[in-house]
């Protein structure tokens, strides 16, 4: 049991912080803070598990985070049925062949023992890609040429976009497994770097396999689980809703236009707020279950054995565990999760931008939340990214409070303070990284650390 | 002549950009293994490190230039190479010494200098980009080019002419230049012998009287000018944007381990292999191959093995291919 | 004696693993430290080098104190050694080996390494090749070389046959008394007690920590006590 009253204590201030942006800046903010929150918890618990049980370095966060948000599309978006007549069949073929031409390189792997196996599969591994140019290529183009400004793409099977968070778990799952049987076993280091190229590699193919993603255009207009805020002004419920919340402050107005206006201003900044409350319920909804089912596993025999295996690897080999099987299966696990938040993350925002996939941004900013909050640690995951959101997002009002203060005798046309201010959003990589190293030295554990777990 | 033809496409479009990229990859590679070798650690801060020499080289070339001094052919930012070089060695020293040091003592894990040096990273990414803005920033002055296409083709009558940008060639001397010194000083002299001897074997080093933080500072010292020319000719070549340093660290990571980590004549080729390869992978051979073949084989597609945008998919395979079937490298190196 | 140990008494942590040991050797003897596995012996020499701190003893080299002074310093007033495990600059050649050795030098060491070579006659052939790259004994070569390259007047073994082959561990001794004839004092721990005291003026004999038994080399082999408990009878 880590100290629960740490634990208390931790997300009492977070609740304490929020609740001061709220008054002091807007709910609005205060509930995007925690969204975002939210969705990062996810984000570091899965990174966690893969750090925190198995101890293995995964810089490919972007990657899957990535999967999960191709995977919103795919999933959801309507299909585009003129793309489809024009190319769905090749693409299919295509990725049949491709599946074919992959089963067949992991065959030959095992079961040739030629000399020349190497040579074989050398061959094989590189002719899959002149073979798929040639067998998906015409359909690629056939279904970007399809109205290429506004669609250009093969669009989704207009599912649910919650569906799409599960299939995106999937995706990564799957994309996990074959990065793992490539590069688990290699060492830490190397583990990191070969993780962060073939994130590149991932977001390469999201940012160029326009007929899938749309590219650099983008995919607009994804669907919510949430109501829209446009529809919320117009629905009578609603409107009752807010009139009865603020009766007070609508019965002290006389003036009826006035009253209106104010009903509308009112229910405008209250569908914002609505919307972000019902993303918040359902953002918790699944933190919360996946905390539940960790802290749950952390306790159960194979959790005590996935600890055991990182205290002691070597041991726990002799005593004949498969390190390497347990390890893939974690590094599946925590990528799936990392998957699911990455779709979290498309649907709330509405759009998927893959050129906004940046290492910097992603993988090493939820490393940082991973790493401040406690490594191993789930609460502490969950600490580390309010942390880091609250920073992130505050530190902008806040240099720019701090700029204004201490320049305020100076003009504001003046070069040096324009220039400041400008450079405001970079201001929060500089508290990032100067965050993530005092913690790491003065408190390397992070700020909740993992207890040892009596059991 | 379609013979001279294809060559002169050949020299144009994969040998002299290959040679300039493998050169700025051979570079950072350098710093990179060294980094590793002696002071034992992955420094993923070192592309930003490149950055910020490269940020100061430029302030001090607007300097320069204000004051009416340039180089005549010459880009100024040669002038200022040696200021840059001097700040960057400060700046190292001193991010070793309140940083990195801490941990080397407390002989901390490797991820855990990993995870500082992001860190750092974070910090120096910041801090130019609050200087000099996120922007492209082009200081190039100078001729810009040797010779050009045309009056290439002009010169020799042949249909493709040979571009060559005094950056590349800049580039290019420079590099081979600064790594006759540099394998001269680790190869000739005492001292870095020294160096290579505490990077092989550190206890017996320690036995032997080498002192361990003249060591580190002499490898700062290294890794900072190498920082600095890296990072000025891949500015005077393309142009300086703070992410694009990030950027190119993969690809330098990748010819790092190709060349066996800490060897530095490893890295060096490595650079070389990696450029090469990822060039000669994404160049679109039609009109090489139009020039060789005969009328019936001419191809109609591109010919181009994979996009110019899975760069990274190449450095990655490379990578992959060296680890699985030589982890120490193409070149021996070491395994920590 | 030329140098000695007395009293030695240390470990790694709380736990004293030698306890009241001593030793001396005179220029131009070899002298071994022999033991059950675990009795102390590499503690001892490194306690000797001040690589281990002492809680208790003292170090003389030629009537001077040296407990209080670091490993380097002890090096530079004459003291050298070969490490059981690494005692070579693998990535380096024969010849930056032996350079490497006389680091600490400022003058001309030429003159030294062509000592060094006459000393060991293979290493002439090799002295380009990487030092990993060569055999088992040639390395052992290079790792005496090294160490004798700063003109030591105390030279430290720690196990110089260790997993070598018996051809090869002949060869080395052979060295070793090379090394003793240019009046070193030599100093080594071996676990090859018959042939290491074959080649020994004296040697000590450690168990669990302390002095036991020593003697001149003579004596020790053919005492029948001795014989039985550590020499195999």
């Amino acid at each position: 049991m880590r100290n629960n009253l740490d634990v208390k204590i931790a997300f009492g201030a977070m609740a304490l912080l929020l609740i001061m942006v709220g008054f002091m800046q807007s709910w609005g903010v205060a509930l995007a803070i925690l969204n975002l929150c939210l969705i990062s918890a996810v984000m570091s618990m899965g990174v966690n598990i893969q750090w925190g049980y198995s101890g293995l370095i995964n810089f490919g966060v972007m990657g899957f985070l990535a999967i999960g948000g191709l995977a919103t599309i795919v999933v959801s978006m309507p299909p585009v049925t003129e793309a489809w007549s024009a190319g769905g069949f090749g693409i299919i073929l295509s990725g049949l062949i491709l599946f074919i031409l992959i089963a067949g390189i992991f065959y030959v792997h095992r079961k040739f023992h030629s000399k020349y196996k190497n040579y074989l599969l050398f061959f094989l591994v590189i002719s899959v890609i002149p073979i798929m140019k040639l067998v998906a290529g015409p359909s690629i183009s056939a279904i970007e040429s399809i109205d290429a400004a506004t669609s250009g793409f093969l669009g989704g099977f207009d599912l649910p976009i919650i569906v799409s968070w599960f299939v995106g778990a999937f995706f990564a799952a799957i994309i996990a497994f074959v990065i793992g049987k490539v590069c688990l076993d290699l060492r830490s280091d190397y583990l990191a770097i070969s993780t962060l190229l073939i994130s590149g590699i991932v977001v390469s193919f999201v940012k160029h396999e326009e007929w899938l993603t749309r590219g650099v255009k983008n995919v607009t207009g994804l669907k919510r689980p949430a109501p829209f805020e446009v529809d919320l002004q117009n629905s009578e419920w609603f409107i009752n809703l807010i009139s009865y919340l603020f009766k007070g402050r609508l019965s002290k107005i006389i003036d009826f236009d006035e009253k209106v206006t104010l009903l509308n201003e009112l229910v405008m900044t209250s569908s914002s707020i609505f919307v972000k409350l019902c993303f918040s319920l359902i953002f918790s909804i699944v933190l919360i279950t996946l905390l539940v089912f960790s802290e749950k596993a952390l306790r159960s025999p194979w959790g005590r054995m996935m600890r055991a295996i990182r205290d002691n690897e070597d041991a726990a080999k002799a005593m004949g565990k498969n390190v390497v099987k347990r390890h893939l299966h974690i590094f599946m696990i925590g990528s799936a999760i990392i998957g699911f938040s990455g779709a979290m993350l498309v649907t709330y925002d509405g759009l998927f931008t893959p050129a906004s996939y940046q290492p910097l941004r992603y993988t090493f900013i939820i490393w940082v939340m991973v790493l401040l909050g406690g490594t191993g640690n789930n609460y502490g995951a969950i600490i580390g990214a309010f942390v880091v959101w609250f920073i992130w997002i505050e530190s902008a009002p806040f240099a720019l409070f701090v700029i204004n203060t201490l320049m305020s005798g100076i003009d504001n046309t003046n070069q040096l303070k324009m220039h400041l201010i400008d450079s405001i959003p970079y201001f929060r990589y500089l508290m990032m990284g100067l965050g993530l190293l005092v913690v790491m030295r003065y408190r390397p554990k992070g700020l909740l650390p993992e207890k040892i777990i009596k059991n | 002549m379609d013979f001279l033809n294809a060559i002169v496409l050949l020299t144009n479009y994969i040998i002299v950009p290959a040679l300039t990229y493998g050169s700025q990859l051979a570079l950072g590679a350098i710093g990179v293994t060294l980094i590793y070798g002696v002071l034992r650690f992955a420094n993923f801060a070192y592309g930003d490190l490149m950055a910020f020499a490269t940020m100061i080289v430029i302030l001090t070339t607007w300097y320069l230039q204000s004051l009416g001094i340039t180089l005549g052919f010459l880009p100024t930012a040669l002038l200022a190479l040696p200021i840059g070089i001097i700040v960057t060695i400060i700046l190292s020293l001193f991010l070793d010494k309140t940083v990195f040091k801490y941990y080397r003592d407390k002989k901390s894990e490797p991820v855990i200098l990993i995870v500082v040096s992001i860190g750092v990273m974070f910090i120096l990414n910041a801090i130019v980009r609050i200087i000099i803005g996120p922007g492209d920033v082009i200081f190039m002055d100078g001729a810009r080019f040797i010779i050009k296409a045309g009056e290439f083709k002009k010169m020799t009558g042949l249909n493709e002419g040979i571009a060559l940008k005094s950056t590349q060639v800049i580039t290019f001397i420079t590099t081979i230049i600064t790594c006759s010194i540099l394998f001269y000083f680790l190869n000739k002299t005492k001292t870095g012998k020294s160096m290579r001897a505490y990077s092989n074997n550190e206890d017996l080093a320690l036995l032997s009287g080498i002192d361990p933080t003249k060591i580190i500072i002499y490898t700062w010292v290294i890794v900072s000018i190498l920082a600095t020319i890296a990072g000025t000719l891949y500015g005077l070549d393309k142009s300086f944007k703070p992410l694009a340093y990030w950027n190119n660290l993969l690809p330098i990571f990748a010819a790092t381990i190709v060349g066996g980590i800490g060897n530095p004549l490893g890295a060096f080729y490595g650079g070389f292999v990696i450029a090469f390869t990822e060039i000669g992978l994404t160049y679109a051979y039609k009109k090489f191959l139009v020039y060789l073949l005969p009328e019936q084989l001419e191809p109609s597609s591109l010919v181009q093995y994979i996009s110019t945008d899975y760069k990274f998919a190449i450095s990655f395979a490379i990578l992959v291919v060296v680890l699985i079937y030589r982890p120490n490298g193409i070149f021996k190196g070491k395994v920590i | 004696m030329y140098f000695s140990a007395k009293n030695l008494t240390g470990g790694y942590g709380g736990v004293n693993i030698i306890e009241e040991c001593s030793f001396e050797v005179n220029q131009g003897e070899i002298v071994s430290i022999l033991g059950p596995n675990g009795a102390g012996k590499s503690t001892a020499m490194k306690a000797m080098l001040g690589i281990l701190n002492l809680k208790a003893g003292e170090v003389i080299l030629d009537g001077k104190n040296i407990t209080k002074l670091k490993t380097q310093d002890r090096i530079k007033s004459g003291v050298s050694f070969v490490p059981q495990t690494n005692n070579i600059f693998t990535e380096l050649t024969v010849q930056e080996n032996l350079e490497m050795g006389a680091f600490l030098s400022d003058g001309d060491i030429s003159a030294r390494i062509k000592e060094m070579y006459e000393l060991f006659p293979i290493m002439n052939e090799k002295q380009d090749q990487l030092a990993g790259e060569l055999s088992g004994g040639q390395r052992q070569q290079v790792a005496l070389a090294r160490a004798l390259m700063t003109n030591p007047k105390v030279l430290m073994l720690d196990e110089p046959t260790a997993g070598v082959s018996p051809v090869v561990m002949d060869e080395i001794f052979e060295h070793i008394l090379n090394i003793k004839k240019q009046n070193i004092a030599v100093l080594m721990v071996e676990q090859n007690a018959r042939q290491a005291l074959d080649i020994s003026d004296r040697g000590y004999i450690l168990v669990t920590g302390r002095n036991a038994y020593e003697g001149s080399g003579d004596y020790l082999l053919n005492d029948n006590e001795i014989k039985k408990s550590f020499l195999g009878g």
